[in-house]
């Protein structure tokens, strides 16, 4: 436990050193922009703001993906774990946590003042506020498994966002889904979807880890 | 007890045999040489040493915990090299970070960030971290490089301290150190 604690502390003091502002202002960028793009028409910002708040989170998430766990492949930093007889799936665990840290909440934060650009109701802010609370460890733990399946490769960034996009389309759809006027089981299927991500981040970043060791 | 056994290790990296049939047994306070040209895996030995690398054929035989000293720093270069070093202490539940670091007589750089670090001062950063460490056995490779004479001589102090105490050392070099009665392990 005491282990876990620490990884978490140093990925959490690595990411507010290197930027971990950068998914929040790009999340900020594109709720200010989208209402100069389609016009100051009301309604059709209310309703289609919750779709674009989505779709911001989920672009958010990608942004810290080739910081997430390449460095530490490529400075020896996983080998000393390993050798230490920390196993990967705890450090992608680690990593997974410290990575929600550093975007989730600030995300949720960030969608009140977004909410308010694209004229989205309270009741929709709340359900968004829901909804990204269940859905942004899924988006995590995506990032994670694409930081991991891309250790080692040039331009891991882009391959990653690409690689996790497709993966991301159930929070997507399910996301969004909780925001249309019946929403439903989506807030379900949502968790459903971020829950199973969840459970196979640790094995499917562990054995990527693994194997790029070869 | 402390230990190394292994037995004809054979290692194959990248469809290539680097070596076959080598055998090594070390107790409490044994040293072991490893000498060779650069490419004959020196360094994949020591990997699969610290089970890094599976072994292609024959066992590995570790009791102890090991410490790799390898040329990947594995410190934060954002982050001084106090802070850096106090992640690894924390892992190994070591207090001893900063005799350590006296040790290596590196003990005025604690409040430098690593990245501006030379390559000496790194290198003398880990073997300070391999020291503090604790482990019972010592992997390092290519100790040497990049140190000038005081460092080696730290280097040369520390070894020995440590197989005072009953550790191991098993070190990879390509040029000289002074690790008075090890085996030597020549590959290819």
């Amino acid at each position: 436990m005491r282990t876990f604690r620490t990884l978490v502390m140093r990925d959490l003091r690595l990411a507010f050193a290197g930027g971990a502002w950068l998914p929040l202002a790009f999340f900020m960028l594109v709720a200010i922009l989208f209402p100069f793009g389609v016009g100051p028409d009301g309604a059709l910002l209310a309703r289609t703001g919750g779709g674009i708040v989505w779709i911001a989170a989920l672009l958010a998430a990608l942004l810290p993906v080739d910081r997430l766990i390449a460095p530490d492949a490529e400075s020896g930093v996983l080998d000393q774990l390993a050798v230490r007889g920390v196993s990967e799936e705890l450090t992608v665990v680690a990593k997974f946590v410290a990575h929600w840290l550093s975007f989730g909440p600030l995300l949720m934060l960030a969608a009140i003042p977004a909410a308010a650009l694209l004229r989205l109701s309270g009741d929709t802010l709340w359900r968004v506020e829901l909804g990204l609370l269940i859905g942004t460890p899924g988006l995590a733990a995506l990032g994670v498994m694409a930081a991991g399946l891309t250790i080692g490769l040039r331009r891991a960034g882009a391959l990653a966002g690409l690689l996790m996009l497709p993966l991301a389309v159930p929070l997507l759809i399910f996301g969004a889904g909780t925001l249309a006027p019946r929403p439903g089981s989506a807030l379900l299927l949502l968790a459903a979807s971020s829950l199973f991500l969840c459970a196979v981040m640790p094995f499917a970043a562990g054995a990527a880890i693994r194997a790029a060791r070869e | 007890m402390t230990s190394v056994a292994v037995e004809s290790l054979a290692c194959l990296r990248g469809g290539r045999m680097l070596f076959t049939g080598l055998s090594l047994g070390l107790g409490a306070g044994d040293a072991a040489m490893v000498t060779g040209p650069n490419g004959i895996g020196k360094s994949s030995l020591m990997r699969v040493l610290a089970g890094l690398l599976p072994a292609y054929a024959g066992s590995v035989g570790i009791t102890g915990r090991i410490a790799l000293a390898n040329e990947d720093a594995a410190l934060d270069r954002s982050q001084t090299l106090a802070c850096a070093l106090a992640f690894w202490a924390r892992l190994d539940g070591s207090d001893a970070i900063a005799a350590a670091l006296e040790a290596m007589t590196i003990g005025h750089l604690a409040d430098v960030p690593v990245r501006i670090l030379s390559t000496g001062q790194r290198k003398r950063a880990v073997i300070a971290r391999t020291i503090a460490s604790g482990a019972d056995i010592w992997l390092l490779d290519e100790p040497g490089n990049g140190l000038d004479s005081a460092s080696l001589a730290a280097l040369t102090a520390a070894m020995a301290q440590h197989r005072d105490r009953g550790g191991i050392v098993i070190a990879a070099s390509h040029q000289p150190l002074d690790l008075p009665g090890a085996v030597p392990v020549a590959i290819g």
